[in-house]
């Protein structure tokens, strides 16, 4: 261990050291022990020793956290924060790539394009999203980001041979890299104003300035445009739903929670970070953005025949509902956005593995007509489906109501009266069209004869998922204390 | 002499820019833009960034230039077809940019008055040395993980772009 590589660094780092490993060993024994498509269960598990590995050195550190009675660590010369609120998210992380590649399985086998890469480029994702949420350096986080994303941009058209997975594709990376780019100029601004790439630097920096400063003002501007892009936000939403419809579910599972929730982890450094100064600037614009995508994601979802689509407007309409909470920006704005993306993290996931399980061999599966009478062969999964989308729905006693709670808690507190009319108002919207889903579950006649793909690993995770849904509405404490500490600075 | 140069390079380059979105064969824009290539290299000498300077000859205007001929060589791009344009570009286009670009330099203009921000010559940091000392200590993470990010560029080109054996 030399002087620029400490044993702090070390420590900090040793999960997405982990995490990369894995993913390289992955590409590695795909080729020289597994050449035999049927051994590639083996993958599978090895990715999970590689998540056991991830989340013993998050575990080391939280305790290290607890038990010295600090708040963070810094490593990389200030590159590298572990805070509470890195590892809140990086928790979330690993639950949402362990669930969604114990399902991948199955799915990728009826596809017929089961191939190794995918658990490694699952792996690397997660790597990037780590960056993303401990990441305090502009050029850390930017490549975090480009990390994240580009295994999102192969993932989504993992599917070579159905047009709709190449299309999709072909728009994220467009959009995405067009994204990217404004995304630099900002960073580019923040660093001529500051001389330095370390955010606490930046936010110095901007703090001595006036929030009305020209410089400032176009900072705001294009590195708000970027982030917004990246959450699916309105106006830049529209990449959202054909990515979502053309991926492979599994991909769409992953994309729609985890991508979204590292997002928000980069989302919150900037604007609690460098920008919190600049408030007066970004409120307004924030506020703006919201209301408009509520109004696109719900208003746009009503119309929609396929669940894939559905889903993908109702969680660009999610996305909306947690910008509130920063809008709203105290304590518990900002907890009620924690609080929510963990929520939104279990009930969407668990959303996409019922329409996961919809997809058997020669049957799509995707249009809410496919599932008819599903109540009636399978009240397992009608049940949970049901579970889910009352959660999506934000009815009590499920978790999804927790997380709409503090959000409109935090804005009454702070006197934005119309954005938490408005936000209740796009909630009788979001109840009608998840119900046109229910309706459809529980008719009684056609349904096709072929049995739901099932697979221990699917039950698994809708276990998992449906459980945590219920648990957290019904008995939420202790899930709120570590929502709570993840912000505790 | 520092001035003039400057003066020239800049003229080239945004020349060289403009040329690029006029022309409308694909391999007459990849030409320009290696000229805009060539002339940032230059820009970017005159401020003392020397290893920039050199990267930028070397990676845009030989390594990625040179792939774009290939590719769209490859690929035989053949002249661009010229869709019909809306009225609404043909007529607000040309005013709108230039509204546009007045407001740029007025803002430079009042933001910075007195042009003392930009000395030729003053910066002494760009030697490959101190790049390398500042990429190793400062940026060493950023700098490592770029290697996972080219990994994962790779993978995927072979992921998407592979034929089935079995």
């Amino acid at each position: 261990m030399s002087q620029f590589y400490t044993t702090t660094d070390h420590f900090v780092l040793a999960p997405a050291l982990m995490l990369a490993l894995f993913g390289c060993a992955i590409l590695l024994f795909d080729f020289l022990l597994f050449p035999n498509p049927k051994d590639r269960k083996w993958l599978t598990m090895f990715l999970l020793a590689g998540e056991a590995f991830c989340g013993y050195g998050l575990w080391r550190q939280h305790s290290f956290l607890i038990s010295n009675g600090i708040g963070e660590i810094t490593a990389f010369q200030g590159s590298l924060t572990m805070d509470g609120f890195a590892l809140f998210f990086n928790w979330i992380f690993l639950i949402a790539t362990v669930v969604v590649a114990i399902v991948s399985y199955n799915y990728l086998e009826i596809e017929g394009e089961h191939h190794g890469e995918y658990y490694a480029l699952i792996l690397f994702a997660q790597c990037g999203m780590f960056f993303l949420a401990a990441g305090t350096d502009l050029v850390t986080l930017f490549i975090g980001l480009e990390l994240m994303a580009l295994c999102f941009y192969v993932m989504v058209g993992f599917l070579r041979g159905e047009r709709r997975s190449n299309e999709a594709a072909m728009k994220y990376l467009l959009l995405g890299a067009f994204s990217s780019g404004f995304l630099a100029y900002g960073f580019s601004i923040m660093y001529g104003v500051s001389g330095s790439t370390k955010l606490s630097d930046v936010a110095a920096a901007f703090a001595a300035r006036d929030p009305w400063d020209p410089m400032i003002l176009l900072a705001v501007a294009t590195t708000s445009v970027g982030l917004l892009f990246k959450i699916s936000a309105a106006p830049f939403h529209m990449w959202a739903p054909d990515a979502y419809e053309g991926a492979p579910t599994t991909v769409t599972a992953y994309l729609s929670v985890a991508s979204k929730a590292a997002s928000f982890a980069f989302l919150l450094r900037i604007f609690m970070g460098p920008l919190s100064t600049s408030r007066p600037v970004w409120e307004p614009l924030l506020a703006a953005v919201a209301i408009a995508t509520m109004t696109f994601g719900n208003l746009a979802a009503i119309s929609q025949n396929n669940i894939k689509r559905l889903l993908a407007y109702s969680s660009i309409s999610h996305a909306g509902y947690m910008l509130l909470g920063l809008i709203a920006g105290n304590r518990t704005g900002l907890n009620g956005v924690a609080v929510y993306v963990m929520v939104y993290t279990f009930m969407n996931l668990g959303a996409f593995l019922v329409v996961v399980a919809m997809r058997r061999k020669g049957i799509a599966g995707e249009d809410v007509d496919d599932l008819a009478g599903l109540m009636h062969k399978s009240p397992g999964y009608a049940m949970l489906m049901l579970v889910f989308l009352l959660s999506l729905a934000g009815i009590p006693p499920t978790a999804g109501f927790l997380g709409k709670y503090y959000i409109f808690l935090s804005l009454i507190e702070t006197g934005h009266y119309t954005l938490a009319v408005i936000g209740t108002l796009y909630v009788a919207v979001a109840i009608y069209y998840y119900f046109r889903i229910v309706k459809s579950m529980f008719i009684p006649e056609q349904f096709e004869p072929a049995p739901l793909s099932t697979s221990l690993g699917l039950r698994l995770a809708l276990g998992v998922t449906g459980a945590l849904t219920l648990v957290i509405g019904i008995y939420p404490e202790p899930f709120l204390r570590m929502a709570q500490t993840s912000l505790m600075r | 002499m520092d001035v003039i140069l400057f003066l020239a390079f800049a003229t080239i380059a945004v020349v060289c820019g403009v040329n690029v979105v006029l022309q409308t064969h694909p391999i007459s824009s990849a030409v320009s833009l290696i000229g805009v290539m060539g002339s940032l290299a230059v820009l970017y000498l005159l401020l003392g960034a020397e290893f920039i300077a050199a990267a930028q000859v070397i990676v845009y205007a030989g390594a990625i230039m040179v792939l774009f001929l290939f590719v769209i060589m490859l690929l035989n791009a053949g002249e661009e077809t010229r869709r019909g344009r809306s009225r609404l570009v043909q007529f607000l286009g040309l005013p709108l940019l230039v509204t546009l670009l007045g407001l740029f330099s007025y803002l430079v203009l009042r933001l910075f008055p007195n042009a003392s921000h930009v000395r030729f010559g003053a910066f002494q940091g760009g030697t490959p040395a101190k790049f390398g000392r500042v990429l190793f200590t400062e940026f060493l993470l950023p700098f490592e993980v770029t290697s996972v990010l080219i990994l994962i560029a790779i993978l995927g080109a072979i992921v998407l772009a592979r034929k089935e054996i079995e």
